[in-house]
């Protein structure tokens, strides 16, 4: 990441100049896909020959039981949710990020801080406060953002592993039951998506379009970055390695 | 709708007190906020305390991650801030919007201290508590890091606890000597907050009940205008409980 840098107030303890690797994004809503399509970027990368570390929202060593215990009725305002996803994110950021992009990994995050920002804004309608909170975090090489409209959403979800509480954002009684809800918070997350996609420079991919298609855009957006970056792997290596 | 407008510098709009203390270990606050709490209910208030990391849920977290020592300087402000967050929402804001009055042992001006001394960003975690509210009180008891040192080592407690003497910082092997390096940082960090958020400064050095008695007549002139708002004269029952709500996968 030459000339990597924090998103607002950093670490004032490191210095992120020296990181190497790539930092990835994968972006969208519940129910799009990002998850298999990282998993299938993971296998494409490492084929050719790529370090590669991915990194999930709520999975962090630190938090992710605690998150689950809060989700069970503990914790219930928007400033402890925020909080909690913060630091479950600063310590994947310090102990998993950090240390892989410093040895040369490409490191796929499988949603990043702009989720925390459009859940934390449907909450609150306050845009300051949650990216003042995030000042830590890198700005991603590339953020690749899988956008759906929220009719091919609600489809999708229904058909597959169907809604549940914390998806619909029934914490914030939008709707009087769990598909009029499901509707209108994941349609307010779509929102504040595109705005962000906008603001951000996303790369914004269709993910109403089948799988291979959506991957195969996924792969240029991340050939372009590695080209650019003179990262390309070339064939040569394949011939010496045949050879030895 | 945001709650940005009632940033920590302008005063609350309820109908409640908030008093707070603020002060290095061994500064001799709780003992101060303890007899200020017996005084206001033998005057027949209904009091609230709370008090830092001590939400259920944030302290076994943090005890997990000193365990195993993974905490970093900003996993360590963020917990804080998040217990914070939650005690403000279940402890502090109820009473205070009823009219009630809450103590709290430590306030958000301990991060500022401590967790710039660990190293974040002292902007950074100024923004991080934006969404706190202003105590109406908050006093700084003003102690000599010697003073504080005899006391912790010849009081109940015997010796200093790893995070407590900022062991986890490397300033020095020696547990007594590393615990006069961090506190004293964080004393100097005490001294620019007093000045930026008009703290009352209280000489700790004096006797516990001379010490009593200042607070006590500045909480009452304070009170001055204050009306008391209390449901029962009964013992105190839970008058907040906490939501169920299905559990997610």
């Amino acid at each position: 990441m030459v000339g990597a840098h924090y998103f607002g107030d950093g670490l004032t303890y490191l210095n992120p100049s020296d990181l190497k690797g790539k930092l990835i994004a994968i972006e969208g809503t519940d129910g799009v896909g990002r998850t298999t399509h990282i998993e299938m970027l993971q296998e494409w990368l490492e084929v050719q020959g790529y370090g590669v570390v991915t990194t999930g929202w709520t999975r962090s060593n630190l938090m992710s039981k605690t998150i689950e215990m809060a989700k069970e009725g503990n914790i219930l305002d928007r400033w402890s949710f925020s909080l909690l996803y913060a630091t479950d994110f600063a310590d994947r950021l310090e102990h998993q990020i950090i240390p892989a992009l410093r040895s040369g990994f490409i490191v796929l995050a499988d949603r990043y801080i702009y989720t925390a920002f459009a859940r934390d804004f449907v909450r609150s309608n306050d845009r300051r406060w949650i990216r003042d909170v995030f000042g830590f975090a890198l700005v991603p090489d590339l953020v690749c953002y899988l956008r759906i409209d929220i009719d091919t959403l609600v489809l999708r979800v229904i058909e597959t592993k169907g809604m549940n509480f914390w998806e619909s954002g029934m914490d914030l009684r939008l709707g009087g039951d769990l598909y009029d809800s499901f509707k209108k918070y994941q349609s307010l997350l779509i929102g504040e998506f595109d705005k962000m996609a906008e603001e951000f420079k996303f790369e914004v991919i269709d993910a109403r379009k089948p799988p291979e298609e959506i991957q195969d855009e996924l792969r240029k957006k991340i050939q372009q970055l590695l080209t650019e970056e003179g990262l390309a792997r070339t064939a040569p290596i394949l011939k010496e390695s045949a050879e030895a | 709708m945001s709650d940005q407008t009632t940033p920590a510098t302008s005063p609350h709009p309820y109908p409640g007190k908030l008093i707070i203390v603020e002060g290095i270990d061994g500064s001799g606050k709780s003992t101060q906020l303890l007899l200020l709490h017996k005084w206001l209910e033998s005057k027949g208030h209904k009091v609230f305390f709370t008090e830092w990391n001590s939400s259920e849920l944030v302290k076994d977290t943090t005890k997990r991650g000193k365990k195993n020592k993974s905490l970093t300087p900003t996993t360590f402000s963020l917990l804080h801030a998040t217990d914070f967050a939650s005690r403000l929402y279940h402890e502090i804001l109820p009473p205070m919007k009823a009219g009630m009055l809450v103590l709290a042992d430590r306030y958000m001006y301990t991060a500022f201290a401590r967790d710039v001394v660990r190293g974040v960003s002292p902007e950074w975690v100024r923004k991080l508590y934006s969404f706190a509210i202003r105590p109406d009180m908050a006093f700084y008891f003003k102690v000599p890091i010697e003073v504080a040192i005899s006391r912790l080592l010849g009081g109940t407690r015997g010796q200093f606890k790893y995070y407590e003497a900022g062991m986890d910082m490397n300033l020095s092997q020696d547990v007594t000597e590393s615990f006069r390096i961090f506190q004293s940082r964080i004393l100097a960090q005490y001294e620019k907050i007093v000045d930026e958020y008009g703290l009352i400064t209280m000489d700790a050095t004096k006797d516990i009940a001379a010490q009593q008695d200042i607070m006590r007549r500045l909480v009452d002139e304070a009170l001055k205008d204050y009306k008391p708002r209390r449901g029962t004269h009964g013992r105190r029952s839970l008058f907040w409980r906490r939501f169920d709500v299905p559990k997610s996968e």
